[in-house]
C-alpha cells in the first residue's frame, strides 16, 4: 500500500471516531495516570456504562502534562466540545455518566476547562487558562490526544508524513532542514542538532547506528517517558528519518528499565510499524532499510551520558568515554560512527521535516528555537510537564503557567536542569529560558528538570540533597568526581549538621572549580553546580550555617531548636502526647515543656499545636532558646 | 614517522607523531605527574593528575593527548596546578596514612605525585577524612588486595585485560563505592585470576602486594626453571636464599612479564625436604652417605656394567653444559649410545 | 621453533594446533593472545574447549588422534582452491606430486567423518590460513604424543611449505618444548643417534672427529631411545641405570612397566634435588644443585641459549650436575673432565658443535643467541630456513601421508578416551611444584576433568571419587564436571603421585620418534 493509501485509510479511522455517533471517554493512562488511579477509574465507567446501558467508546491516550490534575478524563460526546475533567474518581465517574452521558450537565465544577474549537458556557477553553496559555504544544503534540497504541491516529495526525517526505529528498537535503531549523539537543547539552546530523552523514563507514537516549535518570524528569507512552511512533519515525539521512541501517533505543510501559509502547509500535513498512526491508518501496532495537537500560544514572549509553549497549560497564576521543559521531556504538540524540530530539524531526525548518524556528529565540520541556514541580501549585517556546521568562513558568507558590509560601529559589543544575534567586526570575541565558546564569537548561522552592527550603540542605545524588551516581573511574562530590557532600553534611569551619566555604569553592575541571565526563563537570550557584546567590545562609550555627530556613534538625512560648501554650497536652520521643512534660491546662536533650527536632509538636495556640516555635540557632528563656 | 616539536613549559622537544604529550614528555626526561599511566598499557585518562594547559587554551590530560606541530603545552599554570593538587589532595584523604609499613613505601606513586605537587599538613587537614575500611583479600597465596589503598588507576583491570586478556578483575559499584572486583565480587582465589602476579607489580601502591615479602639484598640475573620458553628473571637473594623473583624487562623473550610459577613458585629451592647429602641403599633402606661412600660405589657398580649394560638418562631440567657432559660420559667412559632424556613427555 | 616467540603477535593468522598455550606456556600465550586482539586470525585445533578458545576466529574440535586427517583435509582444500604459494613450492620444494596423489584419500567428506569437525569449518580455516599470511604454526604434546606423531608432523610442514609458510618473519612451524632446556639436552646430543648439533653417531666423520677431541673411540652403534632403555631392563640386558633429573614413575607412560623394570634392576642411581617417587627406589641418590645454585646455559623452544647464573651456595652437599659428571669420571679414571667453570665446558661444545660454534659466555651476556651460531661474533639465527633449507639439495621434501588411527581406541569394555594434560599451577611430576605451598593451595589434586552428559550416564556427579581403570592399571581421582572436555574424552594431568595418571596411558610409540601416545588410550570409569 501506498503512504497516500495508508494514510487515507487511517484518516478515515480517525474521522470516524471523532465525528461518530458514539460518545468517546478519553482517559490518560500513562504512567502518571495509573499511578493516580486512572486504571480504577476506567474500570468505573466501564461499570457504569453497562450498568446504565450507555453506549461510549474508552481511548487510553498518554499524558497530556498536568499532574496534579490526574486522573485526567476528556468526554467527546457528539457534536459537543471535548471536556477535560480533573482528579476523577471511580465515584465521580458514576456521576459523569449519570449526569453528563445520560443527563446533559457536564458538572462544570469537576472540568479543568473544554479542548478545541467548541465551548461550553460556564467552562472556560483549556487553553485559555492561564495555566496553559503560555504553552507551545509541539513534542507533546499527540501526547493525551491519541491512542497510543494504535499507528492509524498516529498517521491521521501528519504521522510519518515526514519520513514519507524525506524519503523523497536528499540524505543532504533533510541534514538541511534540520540545520536550518536551528533545533538544539533537548537531552540537556544542547548542541545544535543539524550539525550532528551532518557529522553522521559525513562520517565514513557503511555501517552506521542511529540511538536513541531514553535513559531519562534526573530524578522528577519524566517528560521523555510521557513522549514514549504518550507518542511512541514520533520518536521511531524522528529515529528512521535520521537513519535515512546518515545512513545507517539499525537503530537503538536505550530506555530505562524503569518505564516498563514506555517499553511495551516502544515495542508494540515498532512491531506496527514494522507491519505497516515504515520499518524493515525497504521501506517504503525505496532503497532505505532499518530497523530499531530496544535496550532496556542498566540503571545506573551516567548510562544517560552517551558515551557509557553506547558502552553500555555493548555490554560494558556504563562509563563515559574520557575525552580526548573520537565524537560519537565518528565512533560510538561498537566504535562505528553513532547518531545520539534524545526522545524529544527524533520527536521533533518529523515536524521538522514535514512542516519546515522555518515553521520550527517560528517560535523560540534566535538561538535556541522551537519549544522547551519542563518538569515543573516543587512548592509550585501546578505541578507537571510543560511545554513551552524558547524564551518564555522563568517568572512566567512559575507563577502563571505554575499558579504560583503553593501554600501562599514566598518563593526563594529555582533550581533547573537536574542534579547537575543550578539554583537562581529571585532576583534572576526574568531571565528568559533558553540554553545561553540559562548557562549564563550560573545553571543549565539540562533534562529540564524545574524545581521550586519556598522560603522554607534551605539551601545548604538543597546542594547537600544534589551532591547526595551525584556522590552515589557517579561511575567512579575518575577521582575528581569520584572523589571530589564525596568530600563536597561530607563537607556540605557537616555545615548542615553546624560542624562547618570558616575555611569550608573557600574550600568548597575551590574544589568545585577543580571537580568541574578535572572531570572526565559532562556528569562530574556539572557535579559542583549546585553547590557553586547556591553560594553565589546564597552566600549568607552557608555564612549563617558556618559562623552562627544558624539554619535560617530552620531545615537543618542539629541547627533548630522547638520550644512552647508560655503565654501561648494552653496546656492541650496535644503535644506531650504525639512526641515520638517523650520529650515534652506538662500538665493538662499548665505550660508544657520540651525536654532539650531528648528532642529530635522532628517537628511533630509545632505540626500538632493547634493554630489558635501556635504555641510552638522553631528557633535556630538553638542558643535562641536561653536568650527567650 | 614523522617528527614534530612541541613545547612543554618553554622547553622544546621533538617527539614522535602518534605519541602523546605525557610520552613525548617522558621520552625526554621531563616529569608530568601521573598516577593511571603505565608505559604497557594503553592510556586511561582516569586519575586526572596529568593535567596540563594546552595552547593557553584548553584545561586538558596529557596522557591521552597527541602531539602536535608546535603545541605549546603548560603544566605549571595556575588552572592546572589547581586541579592537580586538589585532585592529588582528594586521594590523600581517601587513603590510609601507614607509609612506614607499606609495602610500596618509597616505591609509591602516590608519594611521589604528592611530593611533586607539595603537599602540606595544612593543605591535607582542610579535608574530611575518609580511609574505606574494606577487609583485605587474603584468600590469594602470593599476594594481597587492600582495596583501602587503591587508588582506583585501573593499571591492573587494564594488565588484566590487555596484556594478560583474562579479565578476571572489573571495576564494581558506583561513585565512592567504586571498587576493583572480581566477578560477584568473590575473593580473589575463587575468580579466574591465574595470579600472574603481572597486577600486582603495576600497581602504583599498595593496593595489590605480595605477601610477606623479604627485600632482596641483592639481585642475580638468570633465566626461569620451569617451560621451555626461557623467560629472563632476577633472583631476589637474601642471606643464602632466594626471596623473590621479578621479570627481567630487558629480556627479548618474556620482556619482564611471568606466569605464576615463574613468579611465585620458586620456594622449592630452600625447601627442607632438598636433598643435602648422598643416600645410599643399605639392607633396601637409603641412608645418608659421604659423597666418597656414595661414589665408591657408583664406580664399582659401573665399571661392571661398562657398554650395552649401561644407559644413562639425561634431563631436560639442567644445563647445556651438564647435559654435554652426561652424554660425554656415556659416550667416552662407558662406551655407549645409551643415552636419551624425558624430551618425549 | 623456526621463528621466534616475538613474532608471534605480528602473526596474521595462528593455527594453535595441540597446545594448550595458556596453561602449558603462559607467557608465550601472551603473544598469541595479542596477535589475536590485534585483529590476527586465530585457529585453535584441540578435541578440548581450552580457554584459548576464547580469543579464537575458529575453533576446530578435532576427535583425538586425528590431526593427520585434519590436516591434510586442510591441504586438500588449499590444492583445490589453488591458494598454493606456487612460486614457493616450485622453487623450495620437492615432492608435491607424491604429496597430491596422497590428498585423494582426503576428500572433506571423508575428512569430516573421521575428525568429527563439519567439513565448513575445515574449509574455513584452510582459507584463512592459506590466504591470510604470515601465517605461524604453533604446536605441542597434542601432535608429538601419538602413536602417528611423526606424521603429524610432517602433515604441518606440508601445510606450511605449500602456502610458503616457512623462511619468512612471523610464520613458520613451531614447536612448542616443554621443559625448559628440553631443547639444549636435544641440542647437546643427549639422544641416542646424535652426538651435540645432531651429528649422527653412525656417520664415521662425526664419529672421528668426537673421538679424536675425546680421545677415546666410540661405538658407531646407535643407541636406545628412553622407552626401549626401560624394555631392557625389563629383560635384564641393562644392568645399571644412570637417571638425571627425571622421575618415571609418573612421567613414563604405561608407568607400571617403568616401575617393574627398575624394581628388578641391578643398579640404579639417580641424581635430583629431591627424594622423588623414583629416587626412593634407588640404590644410589645424589644431591643435586638447582639452577639457582649453578652458573650454566639453557635453550630455550625458540633456540635462544641464555645464561643461568649461581645466585646461592649450593644447599648442603649438593653439587651441580656437571660437577657430580666430572667426579665420577675422574674416579673411572676418564680423561677430559678436568673442568672448573661450565664456561670451559661450553668452550669445548663450542669446538665440537656447528651451530654453537660461535658461543661463549661473554656473547650470551645481553639477551642470549639463537643458533645456529657459525662462529663467534655471529649475531645468531631467529629465523631458520630463509632462502634455503638445511638438506641436501636445499629443498624441503612434501610428504605424503596416509592416516591412521590411534593404537587404542574406545570399545565396549573401556568405553571413554582419556587424554592427559597441564595445570597452569603445576610442573610435570610436581616434585618441585608441590613443594611451593601457594601452587598447591591453588592447585591441590588431580581430577578426572569429565563431561557432565557422560557423567550424567555413569551416575556421577561433581567431585566425586571413582576409579579410572585402562589395559594397563588403575587409580582412583576424583571427577570435576565440565564442557571443556566433549563427552567421551576425559582428561587428567600427571602432576600428581596420589593419582598417578600414566599408570593408564598406552606406551604404544611412534615409530620414528619413538614417542608414547600419552594423548590417547582407552579407560573405563566407576564409582568407588
Amino acid at each position: 500500500m501506498s503512504f497516500a493509501e495508508l494514510q487515507k485509510k487511517a484518516r478515515q479511522e480517525w474521522d470516524e471516531l471523532q465525528n461518530g455517533d458514539i460518545p468517546q471517554i478519553i482517559v490518560g493512562t500513562a504512567t502518571c495516570g495509573r499511578s493516580a488511579g486512572a486504571m480504577a477509574v476506567i474500570k468505573a465507567f466501564e461499570d457504569a456504562l453497562k450498568e446504565k446501558g450507555v453506549q461510549a467508546v474508552i481511548v487510553e491516550v498518554g499524558c497530556i502534562g498536568p499532574c496534579y490534575a490526574e486522573p485526567l478524563v476528556n468526554i467527546a460526546k457528539p457534536g459537543k466540545a471535548v471536556i477535560a475533567y480533573r482528579n476523577v474518581t471511580k465515584a465521580m465517574a458514576a456521576e459523569l455518566v449519570d449526569s453528563y452521558l445520560i443527563g446533559d450537565d457536564p458538572l462544570p465544577h469537576y472540568t479543568l476547562g473544554t479542548i478545541g474549537e467548541k465551548t461550553v458556557e460556564g467552562i472556560p477553553r483549556i487553553l485559555d487558562t492561564p495555566s496553559f496559555k503560555p504553552q507551545e504544544r509541539r513534542v507533546f503534540r499527540n501526547c493525551g490526544i491519541i491512542d497510543p497504541t494504535n499507528i492509524n491516529h498516529y498517521l491521521a495526525n501528519e504521522g510519518y508524513a515526514g519520513l514519507n517526505k524525506a524519503l523523497g529528498m536528499t540524505q543532504e537535503a533533510v541534514v538541511d532542514e534540520m540545520k536550518r531549523s536551528g533545533l538544539r539537543g533537548r537531552g540537556g547539552g544542547g548542541f545544535p542538532a543539524g550539525r550532528k546530523w551532518e557529522a553522521g552523514l559525513k562520517a565514513k563507514g557503511s555501517q552506521k547506528y542511529v540511538v536513541c537516549n531514553a535513559d531519562e535518570g534526573d530524578p522528577g524528569a519524566f517528560m521523555d517517558r510521557a513522549v514514549i507512552e504518550g507518542d511512541p511512533h514520533s520518536v521511531i519515525e524522528g529515529m528512521i528519518i535520521a537513519g535515512y539521512a546518515i545512513g545507517a541501517d539499525t537503530g537503538y533505543i536505550y530506555v530505562r528499565a524503569e518505564y516498563p510501559l514506555a517499553i511495551r509502547r516502544l515495542e508494540r509500535a515498532i512491531k506496527q510499524a514494522h507491519e505497516k513498512g515504515f520499518l524493515g526491508k525497504n521501506i517504503l518501496g525505496t532503497d532505505f532499510s532499518f530497523d530499531i532495537n530496544i535496550f532496556p537500560g542498566a540503571g545506573a544514572f551516567v548510562c544517560g551520558e552517551s558515551t557509557a549509553l553506547t558502552l553500555s549497549i555493548e555490554g560494558k560497564r556504563g562509563m563515559p568515554r574520557v575525552a580526548p576521543r573520537p565524537r560519537t559521531t565518528e565512533a560510538g556504538l561498537y566504535d562505528k560512527p553513532t547518531l545520539l540524540n534524545n526522545v524529544k530530539t527524533f520527536s521533533s524531526a518529523p515536524m521538522i521535516i514535514t512542516r519546515g525548518a522555518e515553521w520550527f524556528a517560528s517560535v523560540g529565540t534566535e538561538k535556541s528555537t522551537g519549544t522547551a520541556i519542563f518538569a515543573l514541580t516543587g512548592k509550585v501549585n501546578n505541578c507537571g510537564l510543560i511545554e513551552v517556546p524558547m524564551g518564555i521568562t522563568l517568572r512566567e513558568i512559575i507563577f502563571d503557567i505554575g499558579g504560583g507558590i503553593a501554600d501562599g509560601g514566598k518563593f526563594k529559589a529555582v533550581q533547573t536542569g537536574g542534579p547537575s543544575g543550578g539554583c537562581l534567586p529571585e532576583a534572576l526570575l526574568d531571565t528568559p529560558i533558553d540554553y545561553d541565558s540559562l548557562d549564563a546564569a550560573g545553571s543549565i537548561m539540562g533534562s529540564g528538570g524545574m524545581v521550586v522552592m519556598d522560603e522554607k527550603t534551605c539551601m545548604v540542605d538543597v546542594a547537600r540533597y544534589f551532591l547526595d545524588f551525584t556522590e552515589i551516581e557517579s561511575c567512579g573511574q575518575c577521582v575528581p568526581c569520584r572523589l571530589g562530590t564525596k568530600q563536597l557532600l561530607d563537607i556540605l553534611k557537616d555545615i548542615c549538621k553546624g560542624k562547618g569551619k570558616k575555611k569550608d566555604l573557600e574550600l568548597l569553592v575551590e574544589l568545585s572549580h577543580s571537580v568541574h575541571g578535572g572531570s572526565v565526563c559532562g556528569l562530574g563537570q556539572t557535579a559542583a553546580n549546585p553547590v557553586l550557584s547556591t553560594i553565589r546567590y546564597f552566600r549568607d545562609e552557608y555564612e549563617a550555617h558556618i559562623n552562627d550555627k544558624c539554619c535560617p530556613a530552620k531545615v537543618c534538625k542539629p541547627l533548630i531548636a522547638f520550644h512552647i512560648l508560655e503565654d501561648k501554650c494552653a496546656g492541650c497536652t496535644l503535644c506531650a502526647r504525639s512526641c515520638p520521643v517523650s520529650a515534652i512534660s506538662g500538665e493538662k491546662k499548665k505550660v508544657h515543656v520540651i525536654d532539650q536533650k531528648l528532642c529530635v527536632q522532628c517537628g511533630v509538636c509545632m505540626e500538632k499545636c493547634p493554630k489558635k495556640f501556635s504555641a510552638v516555635e522553631c528557633v535556630s540557632p538553638k542558643e535562641k532558646i536561653m536568650e527567650v528563656a | 614517522m614523522s617528527s614534530v616539536t612541541i613545547t612543554i613549559d618553554g622547553i622544546k622537544i621533538s617527539a614522535e607523531e602518534g605519541m602523546t604529550v605525557l610520552q613525548a614528555a617522558q621520552a625526554n626526561g621531563l616529569y608530568i605527574p601521573n598516577l593511571c599511566n603505565h608505559p604497557d598499557l594503553r592510556p586511561a585518562g582516569l586519575c586526572r593528575v596529568c593535567v596540563v594547559k594546552q595552547d593557553d587554551w584548553k584545561i586538558t590530560i596529557s596522557c591521552k593527548l597527541p602531539v602536535k606541530e608546535g603545541m605549546v603545552i603548560s603544566t605549571e599554570d595556575p588552572a592546572v596546578q589547581q586541579i592537580r593538587k586538589n585532585t592529588v589532595e582528594l586521594l590523600i584523604a581517601n587513603h590510609p596514612m601507614t607509609c612506614l609499613t607499606c609495602e610500596a613505601d618509597s616505591k609509591c606513586e602516590l608519594q611521589r605525585v604528592a611530593h611533586y605537587v607539595g603537599i602540606t599538613p595544612d593543605s591535607i587537614n582542610r579535608y574530611r577524612r575518609s580511609v574505606r575500611s574494606i577487609p583485605l583479600d587474603t584468600s590469594n597465596p602470593f599476594f594481597d588486595i587492600d582495596h583501602n589503598k587503591c587508588i582506583m588507576c585501573g593499571i591492573c583491570v587494564r594488565t588484566c585485560d590487555e596484556l594478560q586478556n583474562i579479565n578476571a578483575i572489573d571495576y564494581a559499584q558506583r561513585g565512592v563505592a567504586s571498587l576493583i572486583s572480581t566477578l560477584g565480587n568473590k575473593p580473589i582465589a575463587e575468580s579466574r585470576c591465574e595470579s600472574c602476579g603481572e597486577c600486582v607489580v603495576r600497581c602504583p601502591v599498595a593496593a595489590l602486594a605480595t605477601k610477606k615479602s623479604l627485600q632482596p639484598m641483592r639481585e642475580v640475573r638468570s633465566i626461569c626453571s620451569y617451560c621451555g620458553v626461557g623467560c629472563g628473571i632476577h633472583l631476589g637473594v637474601r642471606g643464602d636464599k632466594i626471596v623473590g623473583v621479578r621479570g627481567d624487562q630487558e629480556n627479548p623473550v618474556n620482556r619482564g612479564s611471568l606466569c605464576v610459577k615463574g613468579r611465585f613458585g620458586y620456594r622449592f629451592i630452600n625447601h627442607p625436604e632438598r636433598l643435602t647429602t648422598p643416600l645410599v641403599k643399605k639392607d633396601g633402606v637409603l641412608v645418608e652417605a659421604s659423597w666418597d661412600e656414595a661414589l665408591d660405589r657408583i664406580v664399582e657398580k659401573f665399571s661392571e656394567h661398562k657398554g650395552e649394560k649401561f644407559a644413562a638418562l639425561a634431563s631436560a631440567r639442567i644445563t647445556n653444559e651438564d647435559n654435554y657432559l652426561i652424554q660425554k660420559f656415556t659416550r667416552a667412559v662407558m662406551g655407549t649410545n645409551n643415552i636419551d632424556h624425558c624430551a618425549r613427555l | 621453533m623456526t621463528n621466534s616467540i616475538s613474532e608471534i603477535s605480528g602473526a596474521a593468522t595462528i593455527l594453535a594446533i595441540g597446545t594448550n598455550t595458556t596453561q602449558a606456556h603462559p607467557v608465550l600465550a601472551l603473544q598469541v593472545k595479542k596477535a589475536a586482539r590485534n585483529g590476527a586470525n586465530l585457529i585453535v585445533a584441540n578435541p578440548k574447549d581450552i580457554d584459548l578458545c576464547r580469543h579464537a576466529t575458529i575453533h576446530l574440535q578435532q576427535r583425538p588422534g586425528t590431526d593427520v586427517a585434519l590436516l591434510m583435509g586442510m591441504i586438500r582444500v588449499i590444492v583445490d582452491e589453488g591458494l598454493t604459494d606456487k612460486d614457493f613450492v616450485k622453487t623450495r620444494c620437492e615432492g608435491y606430486d607424491e604429496l597430491i596423489a596422497s590428498l585423494v584419500d582426503f576428500d572433506l567428506d571423508s575428512v569430516e567423518k573421521i575428525t568429527s569437525v563439519p567439513k565448513e569449518e575445515i574449509a574455513r580455516a584452510a582459507r584463512l590460513y592459506a590466504t591470510n599470511g604470515p601465517a605461524s604454526i604453533l604446536y605441542c604434546m597434542g601432535i608429538t604424543q601419538h602413536s602417528h606423531g611423526t606424521d603429524n608432523v610432517w602433515a604441518i610442514s606440508n601445510l606450511a611449505l605449500l602456502t610458503g609458510n616457512l623462511g619468512k618473519a612471523s610464520a613458520g612451524v613451531n614447536p612448542l618444548r616443554g621443559q625448559n632446556n628440553v631443547q639444549g639436552s636435544c641440542d647437546m646430543g643427549c639422544l641416542p643417534d646424535v652426538y651435540t648439533g645432531y651429528q649422527k653417531v653412525e656417520n664415521p666423520d662425526c664419529r672421528k672427529k668426537f673421538e679424536a677431541a675425546w680421545g677415546v673411540s666410540l661405538s658407531p652403534k646407535q643407541g636406545l631411545t628412553h622407552s626401549e632403555i626401560f624394555d631392557q631392563i625389563h629383560d635384564g640386558t641393562i644392568k645399571s641405570l644412570y637417571l638425571i633429573g627425571e622421575n618415571p614413575v609418573l612421567s613414563e607412560a604405561n608407568a607400571s612397566h617403568a616401575i617393574e623394570a627398575m624394581e628388578h634392576m641391578d643398579f640404579l642411581v639417580v641424581q635430583d634435588i629431591f627424594l622423588t617417587e623414583t629416587a626412593k627406589m634407588a640404590d644410589v641418590v645424589l644431591p643435586a644443585a638447582t639452577f639457582a645454585e649453578k652458573n650454566g646455559t639453557f635453550t630455550n623452544t625458540e633456540r635462544r641459549i641464555q645464561r643461568v647464573r649461581q645466585a646461592i651456595p649450593q644447599v648442603g652437599e649438593a653439587k651441580a650436575d656437571w660437577q657430580i659428571v666430572c667426579e665420577m669420571a675422574k674416579r673411572l679414571g676418564a680423561k677430559g673432565f678436568d673442568f672448573n667453570e661450565p664456561e670451559e665446558i661450553m668452550a669445548e661444545i663450542a669446538s665440537l658443535t656447528p651451530s654453537y660454534a660461535g658461543i661463549g659466555y661473554p656473547a650470551l651476556e645481553k639477551s642470549g643467541i639463537q643458533w645456529p651460531c657459525p662462529e663467534p661474533g655471529h649475531p645468531g639465527t631467529p629465523m631458520l630456513h630463509v632462502g634455503k633449507f638445511p638438506t641436501v639439495s636445499g629443498k624441503a621434501r612434501l610428504m605424503p601421508l596416509s592416516f591412521r588411527d590411534s593404537v587404542e581406541l574406545p570399545d565396549a569394555e573401556y568405553p571413554l578416551l582419556l587424554t592427559t594434560d597441564r595445570s597452569l599451577f603445576h610442573y610435570h611430576t610436581g616434585s618441585m611444584t608441590r613443594r611451593v605451598a601457594g601452587l598447591e593451595q591453588l592447585d591441590s589434586e588431580e581430577f578426572l576433568k569429565i563431561n557432565p552428559k557422560d557423567a550424567a550416564e555413569l551416575g556421577l556427579g561433581d567431585r566425586e571419587m571413582v576409579q579410572i581403570t585402562s589395559r594397563r592399571g588403575q587409580t582412583t581421582v576424583k571427577t570435576k564436571l565440565t564442557r571443556i572436555c566433549p563427552p567421551g574424552l576425559v582428561s587428567m594431568t600427571f602432576h600428581f603421585a596420589e593419582s598417578p595418571t600414566n599408570v593408564l596411558t598406552s606406551s604404544a610409540l611412534d615409530p620414528v620418534a619413538k614417542i608414547p601416545e600419552t594423548k590417547v588410550c582407552a579407560v573405563r570409569v566407576e564409582k568407588v
